[in-house]
């Protein structure tokens, strides 16, 4: 068969496809001019392109892609979720909680989003399906102290996971930002190491603002690891290739879902794939 | 003022210092530099695509070629394409709630956008500038809490809620929500409903249910302004599946650069009504189309 380079049409319609995926304009643009000396059977260089385009992404991806294993380790292994507001954390701790407990894990849940309207009751229904203790207090309170009590709870329960939900915060806002770094410090007191994981959940339906979320909590913590939320619909969150360029942060898990089982460990060939629309 | 193309242009331009007049090829590069800067604020290509070639029709003009400065000229013609795009530099349009009563507002949208903060926003406001008497009620039967959320939101703005009934359907309760507006003489009734992907096939039959079942006269898409190129697909996609009349925009009070808006705008012809810029009830404004031209620009 004959081999030849794809034509300037057909890389621009590549490119366009890394572009809609949400990795950035630079990015695509890098990547797709990979290909232009590639050469390609003329029968179907459309999808042996495609293959290319996702071998090239899954490079970039592989050395991020990092399986989490909240079991092993210090007990209580102390795990922060932490992102901008709607993300998805608290289901992702309801998740993650689901997967401990499966495991025969002994996992304290507490809720530290304190602003919020209800977010405490539906953290509450999240420990519950799980099978998880729960430490709580009521709306307005102090953040920070839940945070620590979580801590105490899970050391005194001989507990294997501690997961501490917080409110969700847009990353511009100093005082958020720097309750946060309050939080991080009241459960120091208990133990200096904590928390062990401090994950940042990253909505895929965000655009690049998620390099602003990415850079502005890495500035008031240190983030041992990404979730990203929502890849059952119709976004690709592309902005991760870009991420994975910029930072050296582990991709762990990604959500598909609203159910306790719609979490899946970040694979970095299939979620190429998918990004540039091969199944 | 916008200072990101600003400087992107005056790269361009410089070149040019010297010579008379703009070619259409300077145009172009120009407007290159304008596709870009698009992108980086997350305006959806397709959407950028259509915009680039509607301001080159203009920007190949007289007056681009004998502009003293023609990088700003430049940037002033794709700012105004831009606040037009975004509906005008008039008032926005208010909402439609001036019917037989019950009035009903539908809010829907992606999981986490913001509707049933939003849904207490809105409340607040007909409540306390428009002296509307409201009803809220949550079809969120799928969260967990949504529910509750709703019902602590009203409770601490003053705003009544349908009572929770546990068991029924969300169509189920948007009759009981019409019955109760219509029997407690509540004119607005605003429904809100439960965060769904546009894939999810029966989430989506379920949501044009409710609206048959309501016939909402406001029917509200609630998203993030952080939204990246998915916008188009999900505007598109609700727009196909409900009526709706208007768009919300929240999280508007972040650093993001909200080319949402124009996305949004631009496929579905849909308003933005108002612009989510906090956490808190009262942090609702109406869209300033000038503002958020501004920021796509990167000001
Ligand atoms: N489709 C889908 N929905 C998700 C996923 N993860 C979370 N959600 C939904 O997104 C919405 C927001 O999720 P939450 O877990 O409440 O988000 P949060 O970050 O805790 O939100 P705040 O505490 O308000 O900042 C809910 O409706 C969740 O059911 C996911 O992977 N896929
Ligand atoms: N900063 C900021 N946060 C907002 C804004 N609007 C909503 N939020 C926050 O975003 C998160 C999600 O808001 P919700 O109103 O629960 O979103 P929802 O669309 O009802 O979510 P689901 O019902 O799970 O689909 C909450 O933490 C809200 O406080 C806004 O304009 N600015
Ligand atoms: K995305
Ligand atoms: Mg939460
Ligand atoms: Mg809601």
């Amino acid at each position: 068969f004959t081999k030849e380079k794809l034509d300037a049409a057909a890389l621009a319609e590549l490119e366009d496809a890394l572009v809609t995926s949400d990795m950035g304009a630079s990015a695509a643009a890098r990547i797709a001019s990979a290909l232009a000396d590639q050469r390609f059977s003329r029968e179907d260089n459309q999808t042996e392109a495609r293959e290319a385009l996702a071998a090239e992404v899954a490079r970039i991806l592989k050395p991020r892609e990092a399986t989490l294993d909240l079991s092993a380790g210090p007990k209580p292994r102390i795990v922060l979720v932490i992102g901008v507001n709607g993300s998805g954390k608290t289901t992702t701790i309801g998740k993650l909680s689901k997967l401990l407990t499966d495991a025969q894990a002994k996992v304290v849940i507490g809720a530290a989003d304190t602003f919020r309207a209800a977010a405490i009751e539906q953290l509450q229904v999240w420990a519950q399906r799980t099978g998880a203790s729960f430490v709580s207090s009521h709306q307005g309170a102090d953040a920070a102290g839940i945070a620590f009590e979580t801590v105490k709870r899970a050391k005194a329960e001989n507990a294997d996971v501690a997961l501490i939900d917080t409110a969700g915060r847009l990353q511009n806002k100093t005082e958020l930002m720097a309750e946060l770094s309050k939080i991080v410090r009241s459960i120091r007191k208990i133990d200096e190491d904590a928390p062990h994981e401090t994950l940042l959940v990253l909505d895929a339906t965000v655009g690049q603002n998620a390099l602003s979320q990415v850079e502005s909590f890495r500035s008031v913590t240190d983030i041992t690891g990404l979730v990203m939320t929502k890849l059952d619909g119709t976004a690709k969150g592309g902005v991760l290739v870009a991420l994975a360029q910029r930072h050296a942060i582990p991709i762990h898990f990604v959500g598909v879902g609203e159910k306790a089982e719609d979490l899946r460990p970040f694979d970095a060939t299939a979620f190429a794939r998918a990004l540039v629309g091969l199944g | 003022m916008f200072e990101a193309l600003s400087e992107r242009l005056g790269g361009v331009f410089d070149k040019l210092t010297g010579r008379g007049a703009l070619s259409e090829a300077d145009v172009d590069a120009a407007l290159r530099e304008v596709r870009v800067a698009l992108l980086e604020a997350d305006v959806a290509l397709p959407v950028v695509k259509d915009f680039i070639a509607k301001v080159r029709v203009e920007a190949v003009g007289e007056n681009v070629i004998k502009a003293v400065k023609p990088g700003q000229q430049v940037i002033k013609i794709v700012h105004d394409a831009l606040v037009e795009t975004l509906g005008g530099d008039g008032p926005p349009e208010g909402l439609r709630v001036n019917g037989e009563p019950p009035n009903v507002i539908m809010m829907a949208g992606l999981q986490g956008s913001g509707k049933t903060t939003t849904t207490a926003k809105l409340a607040l406001r007909l409540t306390k500038t428009d002296k509307r008497r409201v009803l809220m009620a949550s079809l969120d039967t799928r969260r967990p809490a949504a529910m509750e959320q709703l019902a602590t939101l009203g409770k601490s703005i003053g705003v009544d809620v349908l009572p929770i009934v546990a068991g029924q359907t969300p169509q189920e309760i948007a009759k009981r929500a019409l019955t109760t507006a219509r029997q407690s003489g509540h004119d607005v009734l605003i429904l809100d409903t439960a965060g769904r992907t546009t894939l999810d096939d029966e989430m989506m039959s379920e949501a044009s249910s409710i609206a048959q079942i309501a016939k909402p006269g406001e029917t509200l898409l609630v998203a993030d302004s952080l939204t990246g190129q998915d916008a188009v697909e999900t505007a598109k996609r609700f727009h196909e599946r409900l009526p709706l009349t208007g768009l919300v925009l929240t999280r508007a009070d972040g650093d993001g650069r909200g080319g949402a808006a124009l996305s949004m705008r631009a496929v579905t012809g849909l308003p933005i009504k108002f612009l989510g810029m906090g956490e808190r009830a009262e942090a609702l404004e109406p869209f300033d189309a000038r503002r958020i031209a501004g920021r796509i620009l990167g000001q």
